[in-house]
This record gives structure tokens, sequence and C-alpha cells, in this order.
């Protein structure tokens, strides 16, 4: 290559980064990656949903797996999501499922789950959302899959129905078994 | 009819702006000199009309107009007034308009105080600098016009501004970061007056050095406000996390001090010219590279402004013109300015070529990591998500830092051109002993414990501190007195040596800091307590404390050291009441030699909350470290040679020299 042609090299690489970022606008932003995965859960201790005066704190979540489920009453992906999380919470014996209801109208939420049926071991009330923020939640439904060591393993944004829940889930829960 | 006004006054400035773009530069070309001349009153015209605008959206946020949506969004009548100014850059448009200010502040400041510069030069620079404010106006007004009003709907209350900037120093850390990111656009416009004019020579230098020194040393501050911000305002403890906002504007930096360097070695020596021109625009794209980032949704990030794709299309076009029109010129024109000198093994051209080239590698790192998330979706398709974290960037760029400070303390005691190695032996040998015995005595003296990376960082703080002053007193030995050699020192070379001070500082509070940090979150019930070293923190419980426009959850936590009363400490939960966010107020002693960190987690019935109470030592360092380096880039500034009528003197004859090697 010629000395020349070298000097091109910085415009170059600056139109492949352009192109980068050009393919990154059209991209739906709402789908990253959470910093956390890999990283332990982090310590929270929160309200029970159906008794105010017990907290559940993270030390609780140590045994086993777990599959974090930030669900709210006013989200309506929740609703179509909690059937499919019924379904497959009677269907894995091995995995814990725990609700965390984010931002929500307490009453309406232990109705909700009352009427509709409960999939989670355990429930408890992210009120403030600061339990959302530490997990870096953008919205509802989020699901984490936390393993024995109590390390996020993975994020899942948007709702789970039995597909996502094959593809998705059941690779991964293969995998930390 | 104040909003207007300054709506108006926007559009002002981008005609004045758009005339200060062409005219200068046609007038440059074809030698017309009252068109050259124009750039003068052209940019003082801008910069009033800028300075028009931002007044007029200072006085609706501090009048509560919230027909303006903007203002609506980011305020509210309960906000504290000192909150409602710094409100007007709390969010996209707004602090959009503070960087075109910011601009227009750094042009008019080149037209005033450049007044040695050849009418042509400073005519191409000033059209370079108006053509950015013309995009960046272009910009402002198409899709994020800080006045639109919403006449028919105007809310009664403001929404608030976001209360994780209701705080001093993240309402003071974006001008400072935007002085920075701004500032290089002046190196930028210089480059691009040398290409276009093929003139790149010591005089050309020696003008720029100045500007980017400013530029560099607002952006050190910015940088370490920030961090500043995120250490006590997040309530994590920490102060650094590599996120993809915090990256962006370490780039900039990085290679601004590659570019400092250089043009130091541009000055000196008449080499590296075109690299000098290269890192002079890629300081400057690196920062419009920020702003993109930042403001177009690309990477997600806690600190990033609202996403919009429209937006990021057309700043990304504004990029494609100014970096990708600035890299083909340089492609095309680079040769023209190639240096002729030469230098030899070991001198302090080549020492300083050694760190620039590290300062780059360092920033491709961390641009290939930010950047990495996007490249890996791009390959492997949407479903496939990989987040890179500390961990990646802390691999790579500590390792990076060290041999870098190792070379920072030889190239101080190189010479130019060429550099016996038995000189700098002599020179080094017995500080290189020196810093590698205290730098493992001193921690194990004081902790007791073998920890090498530890040890390593303080040797290399030593070498470079012990470097400077043994510099210092060598420069010093052959004069009357010490203090007349004290006395004979250029505040450039003082500017020099305070910042390499800065460097030492910082690493010895980073390194400091990540080691023998003591964290601990603990339960505890009234009168409980925690010790930490010879601490001992009682938890006393915690009250409601209502702010002017939040509720909080106040703790008081009482101090003992060594068994006598030290201090009460206030950690605080704040519920903000317009917009009903939590925030978490730590509470943190700020000493010399360590910081006492305490936070307030979340309640655990009958009183017991989970606090955080952190001992950090020398976390302090980091920002002192920080400030010293800034302090050094101004102290160079001062120097007297940046403003003797000799430049324009020596400025004819390279020029000549350089003409005839053209032919």
């Amino acid at each position: 290559m010629s000395n020349r042609s070298k000097l091109f090299i910085p415009a170059a690489f600056f139109l492949v980064m352009l192109g980068l970022l050009f393919y990154g606008l059209g991209r739906d932003p709402s789908h990253v990656p959470s910093a956390l995965v890999n990283r332990p859960l982090p310590e929270f201790s929160k309200p029970a949903l159906f008794d105010e005066n017990q907290n559940i704190s993270s030390d609780q979540l140590r045994d086993g797996i777990f599959i974090v489920n930030v669900w709210a009453t006013w989200c309506p992906p929740c609703h179509v999501e909690h059937p499919y999380l019924l379904e497959i919470s009677k269907r894995e014996k091995d995995v814990n499922f725990v609700g965390v209801n984010y931002k929500d109208d307490v009453k309406a939420a232990r109705e909700f789950l009352e009427q509709r049926g409960n999939p989670f071991k355990f429930n408890l009330v992210d009120l403030d959302g600061r339990l959302g923020i530490d997990l870096g939640v953008a919205g509802a439904p989020e699901t984490f899959i936390v393993d024995a060591t109590g390390t996020i393993r993975y994020r899942h944004v948007g709702v789970i129905d039995n597909k996502v829940w094959a593809e998705t889930f059941e690779p991964i829960l293969a995998q930390i078994r | 009819m104040i909003p207007e006004l300054g709506h108006f006054a926007l559009i002002l400035a981008l005609c004045l702006a758009s005339l200060q773009a062409v005219f200068p530069m046609v007038g440059a070309h074809s030698g017309n000199t009252l068109w050259m001349q124009l750039c003068r009153p052209l940019s003082a015209g801008v910069w009033v009309f800028m300075l028009l605008a931002f007044g007029c959206l200072a006085y609706s946020f501090l009048h509560d107009d919230f027909s303006v949506a903007y203002v609506a969004r980011n305020s509210n009548t309960l906000l504290p007034v000192y909150y409602k100014f710094a409100a007007v850059w709390g969010a996209h448009e707004g602090s959009l308009l503070l960087w075109v200010l910011i601009l227009a502040t750094w042009g008019y400041a080149v037209s005033i105080l450049s007044r040695d510069l050849p009418l042509d030069i400073l005519a191409r620079v000033m059209s370079v600098m108006a053509l950015i404010t013309v995009g960046f106006l272009i910009f402002m007004l198409g899709t994020s016009n800080p006045f639109e009003r919403m006449l028919l709907n105007t809310p009664a209350e403001g929404a608030d501004l976001n209360p994780l900037l209701q705080d001093f120093g993240l309402t003071v850390h974006p001008p400072m970061l935007y002085m920075g990111y701004v500032g290089f656009s002046v190196a930028f416009s210089f480059a691009i007056a040398a290409l276009l004019t093929g003139r790149l020579d010591a005089a050309w230098a020696r003008w720029t050095r100045p500007w980017t020194n400013a530029a560099w040393a607002f952006l050190t501050v910015g940088i370490a406000l920030g961090s500043w911000w995120a250490y006590y305002e997040l309530g994590w403890g920490g102060w650094w996390f590599w996120d993809p906002v915090e990256n962006v504007s370490f780039m900039p930096w990085l290679v601004g001090t590659a570019l400092i360097h250089s043009l130091a070695v541009t000055e000196k020596r008449g080499v590296f010219k075109s690299w000098t021109v290269l890192l002079a625009i890629a300081a400057f794209s690196l920062s419009l590279l920020g702003a993109f980032i930042v403001r177009s949704g690309v990477i997600t990030s806690v600190h990033a402004f609202a996403v919009d794709p429209e937006r990021g299309m057309v700043l990304l076009t504004l990029l494609l013109l100014i970096i990708g029109g600035s890299l083909f010129l340089y492609a095309l024109r680079a040769p023209v300015v190639k240096g002729t000198a030469t230098y030899g093994g070991y001198s302090r051209e080549l020492f300083l070529l050694f760190n620039n080239i590290i300062l780059v590698v360092s920033t491709a790192t961390i641009l290939l990591g930010t950047l990495f998330p996007l490249i890996h979706e791009a390959i492997y398709g949407e479903a496939n998500k990989v987040s890179v974290g500390p961990p990646y960037f802390n691999t790579l760029f500590v390792p990076l830092m060290a041999v870098m400070a190792f070379f920072l303390g030889v190239s101080t005691f190189s010479r130019w051109k060429r550099t016996s190695l038995q000189h700098l032996w002599q020179n080094l040998g017995k500080l290189l002993t020196a810093s590698v015995v205290l730098g493992i005595v001193i921690p194990l003296l004081v902790t007791a414990h073998f920890n090498p990376s530890a040890m390593l960082a303080m040797a290399l703080a030593l070498w470079i501190a012990l470097g400077v002053v043994a510099d210092i007193w060598q420069k010093t030995a052959n004069k009357a007195s010490r203090v007349d050699g004290l006395r004979s020192l250029s505040l450039s070379y003082y500017g020099m040596q305070l910042a390499h001070l800065g460097v030492a500082v910082l690493i010895l509070g980073v390194c400091l800091t990540s080691h023998y940090s003591i964290e601990e979150d603990r339960r505890l019930a009234p009168n409980e307590s925690l010790t930490i070293g010879d601490y001992e923190f009682v938890f006393k419980g915690v009250e409601e404390r209502r702010g002017p426009n939040y509720i909080a959850d106040s703790a008081t936590i009482d101090v003992l050291k060594d068994g006598e009363f030290y201090l009460t400490m206030h950690p605080e939960k704040r519920r903000y009441l317009a917009r009903g966010d939590v925030q978490t107020e730590a509470d943190i002693q700020v000493g010399f030699f360590r910081d006492l960190f305490t936070a307030l987690g979340d309640p655990r019935g009958e009183g017991a909350w989970v606090v955080r109470i952190h001992v950090k030592p020398f976390v302090f360092w980091i920002w002192l470290g920080a400030f010293l380096m800034a302090a050094g880039g101004i102290t160079a500034i001062l120097d007297r040679r940046y403003r003797t009528k000799r430049v324009r003197d020596e400025a004819a004859v390279p020029a000549v020299g350089l003409k005839t090697a053209l032919e």
C-alpha cells in the first residue's frame, strides 16, 4: 500500500464506524443486555406482598434456581404473560418463581393474584422502584434467571410464553442445573 | 414573548454564523482583506445572540413559564431557584443550547485573543468554527427547539427536574464538560486551517497549544466532577463505572492528552506534524461522537438523554459532514504538512511518540468496548446480546496506563534529538531503585499484607513523583541559589510538572481506594453499631424530614473514633414530590487520607434499616490528582511566551522554509 493511500485509513475507519452507528439507530433500543448478567443479584429487602410486616430479602433467594419476574397490574403484557407463568411454574417444580410487584397498587396486585392464581413462591413489593433500579429494569415485564450461587444468568425483556420458554429459558436452565 | 425573542435570537445567530462560515473563508482564498476581517464582528454577533437566547430560556425557567414545553418537562415551582437556573441545561434541548453558546464563546475568544495571528489563518479558523455552529444551530432549530410552546394545554405545574440532577456537582459538570468538548473545536479548526494552507510550523503549534491546554483542563475538571457526582449522588460508593457516557467523555480526554504532547514535539522539533493534525481532528471528532452517543440512544446508559431516532439521524449526518469531511481533507492534504526533521534513538521525541501511541491504543480499546455490544449485534443478530463491563476495561486499560506511567518518568529525563542510555541510567537508576523499594516497603509496613498490584501502583506513583522532584532539583542545580533556579524555570515547565504530579496523585488515589476500601452493607437496628478499623458507626434510627421539594427518611449515625465521639452523619432517602422518584443521598465525610461514606438502603421493619457504610482511603486523591492536572494545564497557558510579540517574527521564517519544501 502506498503512503498516500494509507492516509485514507482514518477516513475509512470512520465510515465503518458511522455505518455501525447507523445500524444502531434503526435498532430497538429496549433490547439491551443487563449490565448485571453474570453478576450477583443485588442485595435487597422488600416487604412481602401478602404480609407487609414481613420482609423478603435477597438472602432468602439462595438455595436453588430462581426466576425473578418483575410485573405490575398496570402492565398489559403482564396480563398476557400471567397464564403462561402459572402453567410453567406448575410444570417446573425445581425452579422457584419470585414475583416482584413493581411500582404498583398493592391491593390491586393482591386481588390479581388471588383471582387468577399465584405462580410465585415469593411475592415482594417494590413500591418505590428501588429494586427495579438496582436490577436495571426498563419496564415490565422483565424476567431474570438467578442460579444457585445467587448470580444473574439471563435477563429477558418482554412477555414469556411457551415458545420463549422452550427456546430461550430451557437451554439456559439446562446449563445451570 | 420572551421565548419568541429567544427563538428569534437563535435564528439570527444562525444567519450571522452562516455569513461567518462563508465570507472570511472565501476572502482568505481570494485575498479580500475586508471579507477576512468580517470574522471578528460576526463572531461577536453570534456570541451576543446565543447569549441572548440562553438568557431568554433562563428567564422562562426562573419565571416558571410552563407554556414552554421544555420548561414544563424540567422544572417545577417548588424547585429551588438555583436548580431552576441549572435546569436550563438539565435535558437535551437546553444542554444543546449551552453547547452552542459555549462554541460561540470559544469562537469569540479566539477572535479577540489571537491578535497576533495572521489574518488569513484567523479567517479560516473562524470560518471552520462557524461552520460547526451552523450545523448545530440547524440541528437545534430543526429537531430540538428549547423554546417550543404548549399554548393550548399549558400545564399548571411542571414535571420537575430529574432528582439525580438536583445536585451541585451535576449542575457544574455539564458546562465544564462542554467547555472541554467544544474547546477542542479550536484545535480542530486550526488543524483544518493548516491543512487548507499547508502552513504548519512552530508558530502554528504555539498558537494552538494554549487553546488545546485550556480545553483539556476544562474537560479534566468536567470528568472529575462527573465522577465525584457518581460517587456521592448515585449512592453506590463507586466513582467510575465504565458507563458508555463516561467512556465517551474519557476518549476525547485521552486523545487530547496525546495532542498536547504531540503539539509540544511539533513546536520544539518540527516533527509529528501530520500526526498532530490527525490528533486534533480526532479529539474533536470523539467529542462529537460523544454528543451523538449520549443524544441518540444508540447505546443505553443511566446518564443518556431521551431516545429519539430522528435526532440521531440528523446528528449522524452532521458527524458525516464534519468528521468525514475533515478526515477526507486530511487524507488529501496531509503530505503537504509533513515534517522534515529527524530524531534518533532514545530521544524525548521517541518516548513521547511511544506514550502517544499508548494513549491512542487506550482510546481505541475504550471505543471498541463501548461499541462492542453494537458490533456483536450487527454480526450475530439482535437476539445475541453481550454487555461489556468493567472487567474488560480494567484488564486492558490498567496495564496500558502502568506502561505509560513508567515511560512518563523516562521521557521527562530524556533529551530532544538523542539521549544516551548512559545519561538516562545515571539519572534514573537511583530513582527506579528508590521507587521500587519504597513501593514495596510502604504498603507492607502500613497494611502488613503483600499486595503486588497495590505495590506496583505505589511504585509507579513514586516513580513519577520522585522524578518530578529530581528533575526540578537538577534544573536548579547550576544557578546561584535554589530560589534563583526556581525563578528561572518557565511556567510551562511548572505546568507540565504539576500535571505529572497530578498523574502520580491520581494513580495513588485510584489504586489505594480500589485495594484498601472496606465496604459493609449491613442491617442495623436502632443503637446497633458496626466497627470498621478505628471507626465505630452507631445507627441511631431514621426520622422523616421535609425538604423544599421532597420528603426524606433521614438517618442519624454517630461515628466514634477510637471510642471517642467523632461526628454525626445523616444519609437520606428522598422522595421527590413531583415525580415520586426516590433518590439515595449519601452522607460523606471527606478527609485527606480517607472518606467515611454512609448511605441508606431499605427499611427492614422495627426501625431497622440496611445501611451501607464504607471507609475509603485516599479516595479524595482521585479528584485532587485531576485538579492538579487541570491546574498544570492552566499554569502552562499563563507562560509568557504565548503572549509575546516574538511569535509573529518567528512565524515568517519557517513559513518560507516550508514553501521551498513544497516546491
